[in-house]
């Protein structure tokens, strides 16, 4: 999919940000082009799930130096709804369950929101039950759970399903999946993995946030890349994620070492 | 001016009652002429805005016919096909200017007297003056009957008059086995106050499902309603309550499990903004074993307002095995809002499960979060996340209550 062409969906350059006054990235810098499928890896605490809430606009979370430009154009100061509805897609690691709101009106709002940034028009509830039931195929999520309140009571693997289903609906430009593996069986996975694969298309890009090479046997990433301490410390291709799984995360110290000894 | 001076003055302005409700009325004006007004040492009254109470007090309880007029050209949504409805406008007389639907009828004189002001005097609190006031003031009764067996629907509304207070008195006697969709709905005026005191006796083995509706919306509304209830064995009653828009709301449901053996639900939403000051003083008391009690009660408040929830249980020695949870769930929108919350829990028997928590908390920061990351707008999330909220307290209500609009009245408030 990738092509000496392709256009610059997501440029981060020297990111620094801090959550409660304490600094957690300590200058990223990635570059994600469209059809481009990435995977960021590294210890927990390393910055992963930072970087996927700096990018989605998380109040908690500020920029204190660098830039964000999606499609060209910075971020930082964009409301993290404007941010969703151009395009920018966060899975999260701990989908939030909301006691109350109905999932099928969480959706379908979601959906509408974006459709009008599209300039497509707004779809009525009878229009949107056909096409959130054709999307639901994608996860192989059973419709009972439209009537449920947003998350409540869902499995884990059934939180994750959700989000991919809200990926599907909202057709981003770039999705940040955040430990969308985590706290999935081996069937769970390959349902969401697949899910992941058919929607990507030429024009969108991924990044999927992981601990495990597991999800990358069933989705495979053009870069991978090993965050420390904040940054993107090293990159390759789907071998060094093969590598990482082997001999795991302490080369990251001896790199350091090492580098502290040259210096 | 003085309390004293001011409840004489007011007992004064009131209408002598002749018939039922003459007794009635002697034993409130000789309670409030020996006690006076409450004030901050009254603690059922300590927290309440009492400037706004005087406010209440001081509306002119005459109607004329004007008001009479400008009531009866009010516009309520359409009546359910299934669902009697009957409009309490005062001084109309008969109170009743419908056909009663099969099943249900007036009480007979006999069963008047033989019911009326009991249920209320067995609730009796220390210093009741909700009841005295309403006693004092009210000259009419809408007294009916749910006959045995039977299974109806009803709708009670009672629409407010700009300037003046009402009173209304409510008696219902469900008999034996009959089952009951009771909704009510106050709707407040300009400068309006009303104050309604409902008795309600469930035989054994009733069903009644009760919603109330209360919307105060215009300015300088008031509202102060008791509520007493006795249910006898094997009764279930549910009770599901919104107060909103009300500038001074007091709410007292009280609840008499007679004989144990009896299930209660209550879910009571009290929605607050402005200056308004809404509370809920509830009292359910075990008189027999084995009886059950699910309460939640939910407040909003925002801007400068205040909401009050004082949650009493009784549960005496005669109450063993009683199964009682309550649960008091407060949201505060602003820094200036303020709300009070109190269970108080009188247990002696010892073989009971009681529970009780009260939890005030702000919205839901990672929620609202959520729901901005998938591209929802600040207002809509906040929207959602109101409606969720109170989801627990309106979605008991049956789905045509839903043209009373009450839900969009509650969310577009604090979107504003």
């Amino acid at each position: 999919m990738i092509s000496s062409t392709s256009e610059t969906i997501l440029s981060i350059e020297d990111l620094h940000a801090s959550v409660e006054d304490q600094e957690i990235l300590h200058g990223v810098n990635l570059v994600v082009k469209e059809g481009e499928i990435h995977a960021i890896m590294g210890r927990n605490g390393s910055g992963k799930s930072t970087l996927s809430k700096v990018i989605a606009g998380h109040p908690s979370y500020k920029v204190l130096s660098g830039s964000i430009q999606f499609k060209g154009k910075d971020i930082i100061q964009l409301a993290p709804e404007e941010r969703a509805r151009i395009g920018v897609f966060l899975g999260f690691q701990y989908p939030v369950e909301i006691p109350g709101v109905s999932n099928l009106e969480f959706l379908r709002v979601a959906t509408n929101s974006r459709r009008k940034e599209l300039l497509k028009s707004e779809l009525d509830t009878f229009e949107f039950e056909d096409l959130v039931k054709e999307r639901l195929k994608i996860v192989e999520m059973d419709p009972a759970f439209l009537e449920r309140s947003v998350n409540e009571g869902f499995s884990g693997g059934e939180k994750k399903r959700n989000e991919i289903l809200q990926m599907a609906l909202l057709e981003p430009v770039i999705s940040i999946l955040d430990e969308t593996d985590s706290g999935l069986d081996i069937d769970a996975l390959r349902i969401v993995a697949s899910g992941i694969n058919r929607l990507s298309q030429p024009s969108s890009s991924t990044i999927l946030i992981t601990h495990y090479q597991r999800l990358l046997n069933e989705i495979t990433p053009d870069f991978v890349h090993i965050m420390a301490d904040g940054k993107i410390i090293k990159t390759g291709n789907k071998e060094l994620a093969i590598e990482l799984e082997k001999s795991g995360y302490d080369f990251i110290d001896d790199n350091a070492k090492e580098k502290e000894m040259a210096e | 001016m003085k309390s004293s001076t001011f409840c004489k003055e007011w007992l004064d302005s009131l209408p002598q009652n002749e018939g039922y409700l003459k007794n009635e009325q002697l034993i409130g004006r000789e309670f409030l002429l020996e006690k006076g007004m409450p004030s901050k040492k009254d603690e059922a009254w300590r927290l309440s805005n009492l400037n706004k109470l005087n406010s209440f007090l001081s509306l002119p309880t005459i109607i004329d016919s004007e008001d009479i007029e400008s009531t009866s050209k009010a516009i309520f949504p359409e009546k359910d096909e299934n669902r009697e409805r009957i409009i309490i406008n005062p001084n109309k007389t008969p109170i009743l200017n419908i056909d009663l639907p099969n099943g249900i009828e007036k009480l007979s004189n006999r069963e008047i007297e033989d019911n009326l002001g009991k249920i209320v005097k067995s609730t009796n609190i220390k210093n009741d003056i909700s009841v005295c006031l309403n006693q004092a003031s009210s000259r009419q009764l809408l007294a009916l009957k749910v006959k045995r067996n039977f299974n109806q629907s009803l709708e009670i509304v009672i629409p407010s008059i700009e300037g003046k207070s009402i009173s209304t008195r409510i008696f219902l006697l469900i008999e034996e086995g009959a089952k009951l969709d009771l909704l009510q709905i106050f709707t407040g005026n300009n400068n309006s106050a009303q104050n309604h005191l409902i008795e309600i006796k469930l035989e054994s083995k009733v069903e009644l499902t009760h919603g109330l509706i209360s919307l105060g919306e215009e300015k300088e509304s008031s509202s102060i309603c008791t509520l007493a209830v006795e249910q006898s064995e094997k009764s279930k009653y549910s009770l599901h309550s919104i107060h909103h828009g009300w500038d001074y709301a007091r709410f007292e449901p009280r609840i008499i499990q007679s004989k144990g053996e009896a299930s209660t639900i209550i879910k009571g939403l009290q929605v607050t903004k402005s200056k308004e000051q809404i509370s809920t003083h509830s009292l359910i008391r075990f008189e027999g074993p084995n009886g059950k009690l699910d309460q939640l009660q939910k407040a909003v408040a925002s801007e400068y307002s205040h909401c009050i929830f004082n949650g009493s249980i009784e549960v005496p020695q005669k109450a063993q095995k009683t199964e009682a949870a309550q649960l008091s769930r407060n949201l505060l929108l602003s820094k200036r809002a303020r709300i009070d919350t109190k269970p108080e829990l009188e247990i002696v028997a010892d073989d009971v499960r009681c529970t009780h928590g009260a939890t005030v908390s702000q919205l839901q920061d990672e929620e609202l979060f959520y729901l901005l990351s998938r591209g929802i707008d600040n207002k809509h999330a906040n929207s959602l996340l109101l409606k969720g909220y109170y989801d627990e307290v309106i979605s008991h209500f049956p789905k045509s209550a839903g043209k009373w609009k009450f839900i969009e009245k509650l969310i577009q408030d604090k979107k504003k």
